[in-house]
């Protein structure tokens, strides 16, 4: 299954009675890796949650298309700041949460889903803790299990919000590394506050800036992701960026 | 796994070595001693305040009247406990699945805790009778609120990020309230549970006293008609061995329900 891009059209959002944006046109390429940044309140999150369909308080309205005509609905996956881990299931369950919850005819059958989620947890270096339940683990592990149960929804587009900010800054490298290759073919849409994160893994950046905000693109560094955290390029680009983040609000 | 760690070692004083039957018996242990030794001491007279001893000596002397008795009394209080856990879980169900249900039955629900059981026990006794039946409606409508609202709370507690996940994972309603809510209402549903244990027998003997041939709160009141205050304290010892018995096997089914919560994650380790 390749992945779809998708075009985002007249979204709006409004926050009392502020507008945060209006009429906002994005497009996600197929296949690419896009982080999204923009300073705390900006609305990149609501953004983010108003292309997964999820519900928010604040009045909003979206046009989203994809580019293969196809619904999104049943294609996309979710991955949070927070695990969203339940305790109720071993971590072999949490991971196979989508084909446990949805219920035996609506998917795969169980034994397939099980044999794909051991998989998984043994590309993300869980394989032993398979029967153990989530408050056994780590914060850490948590999110690595999060990661395969976003990825066994085996969807094209994958929405991300801050997904790697909850945890320590080695695990986070690690997460980085696995995360990408991992979901280097999906179309990934991911919402961070760590330039350097976002300069590791983007294959474009978009910077949410002003009021109503606009989409102000940003040129990501070339080269494989995940860049090394050496490469000269990261620097100079960090700069950049920063400097694109600092600005005052209006553009 | 520095984390886990942290929440298993808990370290264990004497309090917490005592599991909570052991730590009942200590307490019953030492209310009998107290309670000997007020009647050893005062010479109080075994027609106002039997001593232990004597109440073991009716015990054992009037076994067959007491077993007749708290059988019965132990039906209504199972019945009633059942019936309104069902009920008052229902109920949590319905008004987190139907938002318009909400507007008519959380009124209700108030105003049937707002009713003083004893007030309702006489009428409940004229419509349904001296029989089984009013006692376990009674057991019922006492626990039903504690059941109902604590459920309600719980399902309408769920984390976002849950019904998040439900979301994108395309689940309907009512595979999100099943899924998702239920379980995550459980350890509050748990304390409801508890309550309604503990709350259940008292429904049960309130309706006896207001109107019965048998069970153990008839057999009380009779005999404290006839000054045998032995036999009363037998009836009541019974009594509370079975709200104990009730309370620790409804926190004993919880458990096992919940085989992820920290407190039994504590003692598996």
């Amino acid at each position: 299954m390749s992945p779809p891009g998708l075009d985002i059209r007249r979204a709006s959002l409004t926050f009392g009675a502020r507008p945060l944006f209006h009429d906002l046109a994005v497009e996600f390429d197929a296949g690419s890796w896009t982080c999204l940044l923009g300073r705390s309140g900006c609305g990149k999150s609501s953004l983010l949650r108003m292309i997964a369909g999820l519900a928010l308080p604040d009045r909003h309205h979206i046009e989203c298309t994809t580019s293969d005509g196809q619904p999104l609905r049943g294609r996309l996956a979710w991955m949070s700041q927070q695990d969203l881990l339940v305790p109720w299931l071993r971590v072999i369950g949490n991971v196979m949460l989508g084909t446990k919850w949805r219920g035996r005819r609506a998917g795969p059958t169980a034994p397939e889903a099980r044999e794909r989620a051991l998989a998984l947890l043994a590309r993300v270096g869980l394989a032993d803790k398979a029967d153990a339940w989530p408050a056994a683990l780590s914060g850490g592990q948590r999110q690595r299990v999060a990661l395969a149960r976003t990825l066994h929804e085996d969807a094209g587009v994958v929405l991300m919000d801050e997904p790697f900010s909850a945890v320590d800054a080695i695990t986070r490298l690690e997460l980085h590394d696995l995360a990408s290759e991992l979901l280097a073919t999906r179309t990934v849409i991911m919402v961070t506050h760590d330039p350097l994160e976002a300069l590791r893994l983007a294959d474009r950046l978009l910077v949410l800036q002003g009021e109503p905000a606009q989409a102000v693109p940003l040129a990501a560094p070339t080269g494989q992701r995940p860049r090394a955290l050496d490469d000269p390029q990261l620097l100079a680009h960090q700069a950049e960026l920063v400097a694109l983040l600092r600005e005052p609000a209006h553009v | 796994m520095s984390e886990s760690t942290s929440i298993q070692r808990v370290r264990p004083g004497l309090a917490r070595q005592l599991h909570g039957p052991a730590r009942a018996l200590l307490a019953l242990a030492l209310l009998l001693a107290a309670w000997q030794a007020v009647v050893s001491l005062t010479g109080v007279p075994r027609y106002i305040l039997p001593s232990p001893l004597a109440v073991v000596r009716a015990l054992l002397d009037q076994r067959a009247l007491l077993a007749h008795h708290a059988l019965v009394t132990a039906t209504e209080i199972l019945g009633g406990f059942i019936g309104g856990v069902l009920l008052g879980l229902a109920t949590a169900l319905l008004l987190a699945r139907f938002r318009p249900l909400r507007r008519t039955l959380l009124p209700l629900l108030l105003i049937s805790q707002a009713i003083p059981l004893f007030a309702l026990a006489p009428i409940l006794m004229l419509w349904l009778g001296y029989g089984l039946w009013p006692k376990i409606l009674m057991a019922m409508l006492i626990i039903y609120f504690p059941v109902a609202s604590t459920g309600y709370d719980g399902l309408r507690q769920t984390p976002q990020g849950w019904l998040d996940l439900a979301t994108t994972f395309g689940l309907s309603r009512r595979q999100t309230l099943l899924r998702v809510q239920l379980p995550a209402a459980l350890p509050s549903l748990a304390s409801g549970l508890r309550m309604a244990a503990s709350a259940a027998p008292i429904g049960a003997v309130i309706g006896e006293w207001v109107g019965a041939s048998q069970g153990l709160g008839y057999l009380m009141l009779n005999a404290n008609a006839r000054l045998q205050i032995d036999v009363m304290f037998a009836a009541l010892v019974v009594l509370v061995a079975f709200a104990l018995a009730l309370y620790f096997g409804v926190d004993a089914a919880i458990r096992a329900a919940m085989p992820w919560h920290r407190d039994r994650l504590e003692a598996s380790v």
